[in-house]
């Protein structure tokens, strides 16, 4: 701990301050694409987990079950292993957008069709009535309805993927916690232990939680908003009876 | 195919199969002191960070907030990696046991530190949710009753929170076996470890003297289905239990 207040470690950390970067930027970078895959994959599975058609509900439990009952690494080594060993070997930084994206859209498909589960089964049919087409009752109508219901846990699973980019480790690593691993037990680099590691929490931290904050404030006010609704419901039937 | 069958013979090596099963007891093990701690010390942190308003105790409530947010905003592996050098490890850990070497023990140990610290956080988390569902009126309640803060804590305000986050708990449980995997990083000690051991070697076992794609889908693939078999028997329970509630609200 006492490296913690040595002058030479930190100015090690300073020296090698572009390994951090480097780290930081695979990690954006990784997280970036990552969410992208995953946006994409949660609205496919998600909107295939509310359709009327029987197989593709099962398509999507499927999915949603097998990715969300085993782990990240798990998975993360599958792929990279399964591809090194079949000669198509991808870049770690590849490995790291796929396998997170395909994880957490698992999550994401969840969140959008609890979102869509949210909306009364009479708004779809009031749209129907009303001559919208699949897409058009799913943008106008539903989506606006939802979005708030689904945002909160969206930027947390954002926070999540972010904070999986540190699973490539176990495939070799070009992120920030991997390159900052390896810098505090490289040979030349090797001893500031806790300057890097205070280093590249922080950097994670910063990262992820204002994201938090975000989410964090939208969902209570959402629970405020059902609260008094609640309420108000419940002072009608009073007034009622 | 040739090599799907050889694949398929490291299975019918009982040592092999001892070997995994062995890690499945270490997941278990591991993820379950993990949550039950996590659940005593979040708790605590939750307790504090919920009722320590007042100025003489303010300070608590803000090292349980930093706490909680500093661990659920950093990776996992930052802190399972910290704890491995910073963490002090007693004696008792120091030496070789459960079949592991000295090293393995002690890196169980603070790897095992670096979960429970990390879990407590989310645990806490969840557990100040419950206790926010709880109506102010069940205080006013208590009090009325003449419970003094501690009796209306214990015996009216924590069965009630406790009761409300049962089902959010379980599937802590499910991220918390899935994150166990993470000490695959540090040592060989749980199931994703061993697997990814086995791999490594598996050149040694399928008689054909090269590791192939086959032993990638059979070894990952056991360890795939362990998992699922461990996770989705729980997140079964969840959905009954809510199911369940549901139900019970909508009869009221």
């Amino acid at each position: 701990m006492s490296e913690l207040f040595s002058v030479d470690a930190w100015e090690k950390v300073w020296h090698y301050r572009s390994t951090f970067f480097l780290g930081l930027g695979n990690t954006v970078k990784t997280a970036f694409f990552g969410v992208l895959l995953a946006f994409v994959l949660g609205i496919l599975f998600g909107l295939m987990a509310t359709s009327s058609k029987k197989g593709l509900r099962w398509i999507s439990r499927i999915y949603v079950e097998v990715i969300q009952n085993t782990p990240v690494i798990l998975q993360m080594c599958f792929l990279y292993y399964a591809l090194a060993f079949s000669n198509h070997s991808v870049s770690i930084i590849v490995t790291g957008i796929l396998s997170l994206g395909i994880y957490h859209g698992a999550y994401m498909a969840e969140v959008i069709r609890a979102g869509i589960e949210s909306i009364p089964k009479g708004q779809f049919e009031a749209a129907q009535s009303q001559g919208f087409g699949y897409i058009g009752r799913m943008y106008y109508i539903i989506l606006p309805q939802s979005i708030k219901i689904i945002l909160p846990p969206m930027v947390n699973q954002i926070v999540n993927l972010t904070k999986n980019t540190s699973c490539l480790y176990i495939v070799g690593g070009a992120d920030l916690i991997s390159l900052t691993y390896s810098f505090v037990t490289g040979v030349n680099t090797g001893g500031a232990y806790a300057p890097a590691y205070l280093v590249s929490g922080l950097l994670f931290f910063v990262i992820c939680f204002p994201l938090s904050m975000i989410a964090g404030k939208w969902e209570n006010a959402l629970k405020k908003r059902e609260r008094t609704m609640v309420t108000q419901q419940q002072k009608g039937e009073v007034n009622a009876t | 195919m040739n090599e799907l069958g050889a694949s398929f013979s490291i299975l019918r090596n009982s040592a092999i199969i001892s070997y995994i099963l062995k890690g499945i007891v270490f997941t278990l093990i591991i993820s379950t002191l993990a949550v039950v701690l996590g659940i005593l010390i979040g708790s605590i942190l939750a307790l504090v960070r919920n009722y320590c308003t007042s100025k003489k105790t303010r300070v608590f409530k803000v090292l349980a907030t930093i706490y909680i947010e500093v661990f659920r905003n950093t990776p996992l592996l930052l802190w399972i990696f910290i704890c491995i050098v910073f963490c002090p490890c007693p004696e008792l850990f120091a030496t070789s046991m459960f079949g592991l070497t000295s090293v393995e023990t002690k890196l169980l140990f603070k790897g095992s530190m670096a979960l429970i610290l990390f879990t407590s956080s989310i645990i806490a988390e969840i557990i100040r949710g419950g206790l926010n569902a709880v109506p102010q009126g069940q205080f006013e309640a208590g009090h009325s009753q003449g419970f003094s803060t501690v009796q209306t804590m214990r015996y009216i305000i924590l069965p009630q929170a406790y009761r409300n986050v049962v089902p959010t708990l379980l599937s802590q449980v499910i991220t918390t076996v899935k994150d166990s995997s993470y000490l695959a990083n540090v040592a060989t000690i749980e199931l994703m470890a061993r697997v990814k051991k086995l791999l490594s070697s598996a050149n040694h076992y399928n008689g054909t003297g090269t590791i192939n794609v086959s032993d990638v889908f059979v070894l990952f693939g056991v360890a795939a289905i362990l998992y699922f078999c461990i996770n989705f028997s729980l997140s079964l329970v969840v959905r009954r239990m809510q199911k369940g509630r549901t139900a019970a609200t909508h009869m009221r």
